[in-house]
């Protein structure tokens, strides 16, 4: 698509040039040579070419913001994605951070090598090979050698807890998830790092395992799996008979239903928390209650909102991990301080990157506050 | 085709002690096999395992890296670092289906010059035995 294109496509000709988008953004506050608007402007008058030369272009969080509040419904988002998939045809990228493994363990996982991504599952955990629910891992075992303890860039975590709680909280409910060996990274960061070819071979691929299984529903923990399979997968791939669930929307049905029941407060001092929406469960999939509903039915836990919640929550302030920089950590120290200026204990995360990019941001800091995927507490609580 | 298969090494030696001891071998004339192409980087502790993804993702079916001895490292503790490094890469390439008898970590310091000639060429032989990584082709 050239930019002329892409301005029909994504309606950037409705620009009114009001400065919303850039004054919403949160990488324009700290970083002042990046402005959607003046790159909307330039599509506009025709200089698509130095757009894609830009290496700010890679500086956009694609966390949705401007997209939700212009008032004319330009679709910054696409716009983005387009032109970074142009960019990358000149073979132009982003800067990746950690030396760029996260990415080639992404295209490594385009080859046909026999992964062996299900060492997390413990003995007290029942999975099956066939069945009616396929959970959708993602990529916690990789976070995990990355990011965990003892990896590479150790910032504390165990991300693969994350999926051994969803199996814990799946099987409590009775459902006993297909977890395969051949599940491949759902291409979110390839897509909107423009690599269009490389996220459609990851997503075949994924169909086919998934089919395979005879699933016909998939259980995502993580919300940039949700929003790919659920809305790029049949945008590129056509419609799939697949039904695509976000383990919070599904927690929060078995509550209604009386099936989630969580264990009595002894103490009269209820744990503050404060909850943290990742742009892609609230801005792209529209999830803003279900959390929140699981929350509020935790005896002991008071939730206190952060100034900025719902579709108004900053980013994390990384993306796909490319172009993390100084202002990165900026918006994640401010996000972390507007938690902590709630009074609450513990900041939840519903996303395991969004985990990852605070606790990277706390690990330099003096912020004490604790940072917990919503999981966990749940498992801690859970009867 | 009938011929054996030959594998593509990639070597990755500190420039203090292992490039060195690599120099070594070559001006003292050992006979090592010429599978192995060797990148010089200032430490071992410099490997990071995106470089070692790289390097199989680009057709290697085999990664040596080498660096100087525990305590003799030009940055005090690089190659420790390394070691390390090299710990959870070497979890890492076997959860992706590389195989992590396909990575090796060895000390080489600047006079061993035969312990490098002799290092090359086990591992040669090693990865001669394990064929081709499967899954350089698309699957």
């Amino acid at each position: 698509m050239n930019s002329e294109a892409i301005v029909k496509e994504t309606r950037a000709y409705h620009c009114l040039e009001c400065g919303v988008c850039t004054s919403s953004c949160p990488v324009a506050r700290v970083n002042p040579s990046f402005s959607p608007r003046l790159l909307v402007e330039k599509a506009l008058f025709g200089f698509g070419d130095e757009i894609v030369r830009d290496r700010d272009l890679w500086s956009c969080l694609v966390c949705g913001r401007c997209t939700s509040r212009c008032p004319s419904n330009v679709d910054y988002l696409n716009f983005i994605k387009e032109m970074r998939i142009e960019a990358s045809k000149l073979g132009e990228k982003g800067l990746f951070s950690h030396d760029g493994v996260m990415n080639t363990i992404m295209e490594l996982q385009l080859t046909n090598l026999q992964q062996k991504r299900t060492f997390w599952i413990a003995d007290d955990l029942e999975v099956a090979d066939e069945g009616e629910c396929f959970y959708f891992v993602g990529c916690l075992p990789y976070f995990d050698l990355v990011f965990g303890e003892g990896g590479y860039c150790d910032v504390g975590l165990k991300p693969t807890e994350r999926a051994r709680n969803t199996v814990r909280i799946l099987n409590k409910m009775g459902i006993k998830p297909v977890v395969s060996n051949d599940e491949r990274c759902c291409g979110h960061d390839l897509l909107w790092n423009g690599d269009l070819e490389g996220f459609r071979r990851l997503a075949e691929l994924n169909l086919k395992t998934i089919k395979k299984s005879g699933a016909r529903k998939v259980i995502c923990l993580c919300p940039e799996g949700y929003v790919t399979l659920k809305r790029d997968y049949p945008l590129y791939l056509g419609e799939q008979d697949l039904e695509v669930v976000q383990l919070y929307q599904l927690l929060a049905d078995k509550l209604k239903e009386g099936k989630l029941n969580f264990v009595e407060n002894g103490s009269n001092n209820p744990v503050k928390v404060t909850f943290h929406d990742p742009c892609s469960l609230g801005r792209m999939a529209e999830i803003y209650e279900e959390p929140r509903e699981i929350l509020s039915a935790i005896p002991g836990i008071e939730l206190v909102e952060m100034e900025r919640n719902r579709a108004d929550a900053l980013c994390c302030g990384t993306s796909g991990w490319v172009n993390c920089s100084s202002c990165s950590k900026q918006i994640q120290t401010e996000r972390l301080k507007e938690a902590e200026a709630t009074g609450a204990d513990i900041l939840l995360t519903a996303c395991p990157k969004c985990g990852i990019h605070l606790s990277c941001a706390k690990y330099n800091s003096d912020i004490k506050i604790e940072i917990k995927d919503i999981t966990d507490l749940i498992v801690e609580k859970m009867v | 085709m009938s011929e054996e298969f030959e594998p593509n090494i990639v070597g990755f030696a500190c420039n203090w002690c292992s490039y060195a001891g690599a120099d070594l071998a070559g001006t003292s004339r050992m006979k090592y096999p010429p599978n192995i192409r060797i990148i010089r980087v200032m430490c071992s502790g410099r490997v990071s395992p995106a470089f070692i993804l790289k390097a199989f993702q680009m057709g290697a079916d085999g990664v040596l890296v080498t660096g100087c001895h525990p305590g003799d490292c030009h940055y005090i503790a690089g190659n420790l670092k390394c070691e390390k490094t090299m710990g959870t890469t070497r979890k890492l390439i076997d959860v992706l289906g590389i195989g992590e008898e396909r990575l090796r970590l060895e000390w080489v310091s600047a006079s061993e010059g035969s312990k490098f000639a002799d290092v090359v060429t086990d591992f040669t032989n090693r990865i001669r035995g394990l064929g081709p990584l499967s899954g350089k082709s698309q699957g």
